[in-house]
């Protein structure tokens, strides 16, 4: 049986069903970004940007563009009624210091135990650079991982241990894959939901990490 | 009187002195005081440690510093982006040393220095090599790592209006590390759209009080990022 994948959109869709109304959310780089499309409507979300943004909008209309006002890609940005601008150290407070009710990452690899690897690789000719993940990792709370459930070259992501260096350990909550939603818990990773077609030893074989399956596994549709 | 406006920015980078630390604001091309650097450039200063937190892109500003050889470490949050040529190429060849520091980390150590604190305790990194060779304690359950503050010589910052006394409120977004820099240097030195007679920057919107600050230079930006 052919399993379908969700596609990065359907991905975010699904993550975005999850964020509470009046909600504070900070959206990561990349991926992360396209949950704020997938919002159910009439939710009421502040989004946050790590240089100093509370109640951040849409892209501005040509002709409107403020050229210093940009989000955390450097991506030219608006604002909401109700937003306030902040300097930078209170900034990352409010991420650090638990101010934040979600968090959304990308990750290169997550551990049975919650453990996130997201900012570095081990290639030793690409020069490092960190920016705001681990504050990001560490202070929200709730932490979910957007990600899809394999490398592009097919390796797992999903690990008893990360291999590549940590951002941070034990902050993981949930992870939503492009095969799967999983719950970091005490025991390990619990599957929720997997997509139709997939059986749960399917799963398995693409997941390094031990899984446990939830009593009520649902499948995981595809939203719009 | 006090009087802290400076009338050129020749100026207002006189007396920076070969082998300091000077603070850079902005963030991507947001808050970059792009017309001090390049005075900076100008006024000839090397051997420098700057702390900023990208590591310049293209030709401009601080790419620029970098590119004339005149810093000898930078210390950084997000080192590699678009365009960030200069800093690969000095990187790779071992011409410049780095510190990566952690964004929140890096402006909370430059918090520390201007709030006259000796560091502090933050679980941000205590899991990851940037806490190596750190103190790391546990406190309430979890691990923390111990961060020094950063204090500089020198703080280069942008902002959008400065009476005399060297208030100050910004532009948008391009807020972001002056207020902390500002207070964190021994010198600081800003770059304002509009110098305002005293009086007319409204105490309750004050971002940055004047006694952080030690020159303001009035500039038409050219460069538009």
């Amino acid at each position: 049986m052919s399993v379908q994948r969700l596609s990065r959109g359907q991905m975010a869709h699904r993550l975005a069903q999850d964020i509470p109304d009046g909600s504070y959310v900070n959206l990561g780089i990349g991926l992360p970004t396209l949950v704020g499309n997938h919002v159910p409507a009439g939710r009421e979300i502040i989004y946050h940007s790590e240089n100093g943004i509370l109640g951040l909008g849409p892209a501005p209309l040509p002709g409107e563009e403020d050229p210093e006002l940009i989000n955390a890609g450097k991506e030219l940005v608006t604002l909401l009624p109700g937003a306030a601008y902040i300097h930078h150290t209170d900034s990352f407070m409010i991420m650090r210091g638990g101010h934040l009710d979600v968090s959304v990452l990308g990750a290169f690899q997550v551990s049975a135990t919650g453990d996130l690897a997201n900012w570095a690789t081990l290639d030793e000719d690409f020069p490092p650079a960190v920016g705001g993940a681990m504050d990001l990792a560490v202070g929200a709370k709730r932490v979910l991982v957007l990600t899809t459930h394999t490398s592009s070259d097919g390796r797992p992501k999903l690990l008893e241990r990360c291999t590549y260096p940590l951002t941070a350990a034990g902050v993981v909550d949930r992870v939503y894959t492009d095969l799967a939603v999983l719950d970091v818990t005490p025991e390990g990773l619990l599957v929720r939901e997997v997509v139709d077609g997939l059986t749960p030893q399917g799963l398995q074989e693409l997941t390094q990490a031990r899984l446990s399956f939830a009593d009520d596994l649902q499948v995981l549709r595809p939203g719009a | 009187m006090l009087d802290k406006r400076v009338d050129s920015l020749t100026a207002a980078v006189e007396g920076v002195e070969d082998g300091s630390t000077v603070l850079i604001g902005g963030f991507g091309n947001s808050g970059i005081p792009v017309e001090l650097v390049h005075a900076l450039l100008e006024q000839g200063a090397r051997d420098l440690t700057l702390v900023t937190n990208n590591a310049g892109s293209r030709e401009s500003d601080v790419a620029a510093l970098l590119r004339e050889r005149r810093v000898r470490k930078i210390i950084c949050s997000y080192p590699r982006s678009k365009g960030s040529v200069w800093f690969e190429r000095l990187y790779k060849a071992g011409e410049l040393e780095l510190q990566l520091v952690p964004q929140g980390t890096l402006s909370e150590r430059m918090r520390a220095a201007g709030a006259g604190l000796g560091g502090f305790f933050t679980p941000t990194g205590a899991d990851s090599l940037l806490s190596e060779g750190k103190e790391v304690r546990m406190i309430g359950g979890r691990r923390h790592v111990f961060e020094e503050p950063l204090p500089g010589d020198v703080a280069l910052v942008k902002a959008d209006r400065a009476d005399r006394w060297g208030n100050l409120v910004y532009h948008s977004a391009a807020r972001n590390y002056g207020p902390t820099m500002a207070a964190a240097a021994a010198l600081t030195v800003v770059q304002v759209r509009q110098l305002v007679e005293l009086g007319e920057l409204d105490p309750e919107c004050v971002v940055t009080p004047g006694v952080y600050v030690d020159r303001v230079v009035e500039v038409e930006p050219e460069f538009v990022p």
